[in-house]
């Protein structure tokens, strides 16, 4: 077609041609702009998975059950019907604050968003190696939430809407047996999809990193976001597929006679579990190494030293990755396993911890003998170092399966993973955030708003989890929508902590609106010396086609 | 190597990954019944030649689920020397005006001892089909392997339980039908 060639060569001419509006953000093959959808469809996502949290937290502040049977009673459900749909309403807010907040807000910011924003600009490409395919792993995974979001509303087993058995989905709860209704069925179509978007999308990440870097960037002078990239790209490669079997045969199970998972038929419902498992270990990683990618080039920036041990820090990564396979059943040590299996399991999860140590030592000897400022994303760098470190602490007391039969599915379990990926991933993505906002977006923020931001997520994330390893040691059991007087104390401070951190959001969002109105323009680095990647070398907001001429990476220079 | 090139050879993997995915359901099973794992309990051909001077007690225990029947252990539990042959009975009655067809589940508790609970002859091998009102006595025929008399970790097992449970096979009603809906 004679006019497509015509406004193809005009986009060669003038640089920074943008198409309209329903183009543009519709038809996108940009990796900037998708990269924007995503953070977009993140914070929508996030804000849906953080009020469902907030729905647990104002339930579980006092015991008894209150709030949730209030909100029963408006939809005019009486006396004790209204107490029964709250209890199986609880069950259906804690399952999709994990789904929503796992495949719907962490994976699509850091990876999709910031994954499809930096990854081209730190290794020098144009864009990503497949525009079109990036354009359909965005809409997929909308599509998917838009089903995850129908399927609370439809019916999950009996009078009772949504799936309420929990994110990891075992059978016979998520069986015909437990979920007959539509509702799970919905979830497993949701999941199919957010996972073939996930893996279209690791796969465009994996051959953008192996084929497209800029002349002289060999795969050791590559910036080490996008080596964290590239991990979690494979990990996903490796994770998601088996995911996918697994939920098949839940679905055939449910719909079609088969009996993978039903011992009537000589399956076995552990199966399910080695098989969710062996996707969900990597999948926590898929979550955590992205963030581990920003924090080293914060660190450094800041530090205005090159990240200390640079290879080090990136085979660190791929022995995560890697290790990563082989420790999936230390999350279903009570299930009955041989204890030399257990013993196994113990010894290579503690492995792990290995690898993450030389990471956070390193991020400390970068810092060692620097010249610190501490700049807002700096500050989050560090509350993530110290977050994920006691996430990591009590991460190794789980993986003892003495002490974990104590304490598997109480909130001590709660606390832990919320320490490496509420306070760990999410910290990373607001470092993120505040490190790339005025990149992205060409606009300065003001950063006594972003402290202020960082301050009170601090307390308030603190307050809200720690309190919850001292529930978990005193024996609260994860999932209850009630408990006994004697947690009362500890709950309703985690739910204060809640209350700290709903204030942190709302100045999150003051900043960014007080951004948006003023609109000072940001420089191209506003960083100074110790940003040395090449998204710095562009201006800000890049041009929207970058790289006409490759850039050339000295022999010399340092990542 | 092209982009395109690169991408189908991911592709495979994800494929491979899939596969990988649906062969553990086989590998799963031959797992199970190779090393005992889950308290799987091994099939013997014949007996063992020797028997050892040592005697474990084997507990019986029978369940039924979702099936119109009565099932129970005709003997609590038994004393067995290591290699001597054991015969153990079970009774069930269909309590329905129907007949039903069963398949029984089965394991030993503690699991570890799967590897070493053989048996040569066994109710639970295949399908049974017990008429409506019928009482049957179900045989199983049974020695404990006495290589389990030089397992380290084997020392401490005094006891073995033995444990199936009855289901019905066939009733499979899908969850679009499922009464529960409504």
């Amino acid at each position: 077609m004679p006019m497509d060639q015509v406004s193809v060569a005009h986009d060669d001419h003038a640089h920074d041609h943008k198409p309209g509006f329903f183009t543009r953000w519709f038809l996108s093959t940009n990796h900037k702009d998708i990269g924007t959808l995503y953070l977009v469809f993140a914070l929508c996502a996030g804000i849906v998975g953080y009020t469902l949290s907030g729905l647990i937290r104002w339930e579980l502040a006092q015991p008894g059950i209150g709030p949730l049977t209030g909100i029963m009673e408006m939809f005019g459900y009486q006396g004790d019907q209204a107490i029964e749909h709250a209890k199986h309403f609880y069950n259906v807010v804690i399952t999709y604050h994990g789904l929503i907040m796992i495949f719907f807000m962490v994976m699509p910011a850091l990876i999709g968003g910031f994954g499809n924003w930096f990854v081209p600009l730190m290794i020098g490409a144009p864009d990503m190696a497949f525009p079109r395919m990036n354009n359909i792993s965005f809409w997929l995974t909308v599509a998917a939430f838009i089903m995850a979001c129908i399927s609370m509303l439809v019916p999950g087993t009996g009078q009772f809407l949504g799936f309420g058995g929990g994110w990891v989905l075992y059978p016979p709860l998520s069986s015909a047996t437990g979920h007959p209704g539509p509702s799970m069925d919905l979830l497993i179509l949701s999941l199919h999809t957010a996972g073939i978007a996930s893996i279209l999308g690791a796969i465009n990440f994996i051959v953008t990193i192996l084929n497209m870097r800029a002349p002289g960037m060999t795969i050791h002078k590559m910036p080490l976001f996008a080596w964290s990239v590239l991990v979690t790209a494979v990990l996903l490669l490796l994770a998601l597929p088996v995911l996918a079997g697994a939920l098949t045969m839940l679905l055939t199970d449910r719909n079609f006679g088969s009996q993978f998972f039903d011992p009537s038929g000589g399956g076995d419902p552990i199966m399910f579990q080695h098989l969710f498992w062996f996707f969900g270990h990597p999948e926590v990683y898929i979550m955590i190494l992205p963030a581990f990618g920003i924090i080293s080039h914060i660190v450094s920036t800041f530090s205005k030293k090159p990240i200390f041990g640079y290879l080090g820090m990136a085979y660190a990564m791929v022995s995560i990755g890697a290790i990563g396979f082989i420790v999936w059943a230390h999350h279903m040590y009570t299930v009955g396993m041989p204890s030399d299996m257990k013993a196994y399991f113990v010894a290579a999860t503690m492995v792990i911890a290995v690898p993450t140590g030389i990471k956070i030592f390193s991020w400390i000897a970068t810092m060692w003998g620097g010249s610190i400022d501490f700049e807002v994303p700096m500050v989050w760098a560090i509350g993530f170092i110290f977050l994920f470190t006691v996430g990591g602490v009590t991460g190794v007391v789980l993986a003892n399966a003495g002490i974990d039969h104590a304490l598997h599915d109480t909130y001590y379990v709660v606390a832990h993973f919320h320490y490496v990926l509420s306070l760990g991933a999410v910290f990373g993505l607001f470092a993120g955030w505040y490190y790339w906002f005025e990149k992205m977006f060409g606009v300065k923020y003001n950063k006594t708003i972003g402290y202020a931001h960082f301050w009170t997520m601090f307390v308030g994330s603190n307050l809200l989890f720690f309190p919850q390893h001292f529930l978990g040691l005193d024996g609260m059991p994860r999932r209850y929508i009630d408990y006994a007087d004697g947690y009362a104390t500890w709950h309703f401070w985690s739910s204060m902590g809640y209350a700290v951190t709903l204030v942190a959001t709302a100045i999150f969002f003051v900043g960014m609106i007080e951004a948006a109105i003023r609109r000072r323009k940001a420089a191209a680095n506003p960083w100074g010396e110790g940003a040395t990647t090449l998204e710095w070398t562009l201006p800000s907001p890049p041009p929207f086609h970058q790289f006409n001429e490759l850039p050339e990476v000295k022999p010399d220079s340092h990542h | 190597m092209n982009n395109r090139m690169i991408a189908v050879g991911l592709g495979v993997v994800v494929l491979a990954m899939l596969g990988l995915a649906f062969a553990s359901k086989p590998l799963y099973d031959t797992f199970c019944r190779v090393t005992g794992f889950g308290g799987t309990t091994q099939i013997a051909e014949e007996a063992p030649a020797a028997i050892i001077d040592r005697a474990l007690t084997v507990r019986f225990d029978a369940n039924v689920m979702n099936a119109p029947v009565l099932f129970r252990p005709l003997q609590t539990s038994m004393q067995i020397n290591l290699g001597e042959h054991g015969l153990a009975f079970y009774e069930v009655t269909n309590t329905s005006d129907h007949d039903v067809s069963l398949m029984a589940s089965y394991n030993v508790t503690p699991h570890k001892a799967g590897l070493y609970f053989s048996k040569l002859e066994c109710f639970c091998f295949e399908e049974r089909i017990i008429q409506a009102g019928e009482t049957k006595k179900l045989p199983i025929v049974y020695f404990i392997d006495p290589a389990l008399d030089e397992e380290r970790n084997m020392q401490d097992v005094r006891t073995i339980t033995l444990s199936y449970t009855f289901y019905e096979t066939d009733s499979f009603e899908g969850a679009a039908n499922s009464a529960a809906l409504n």
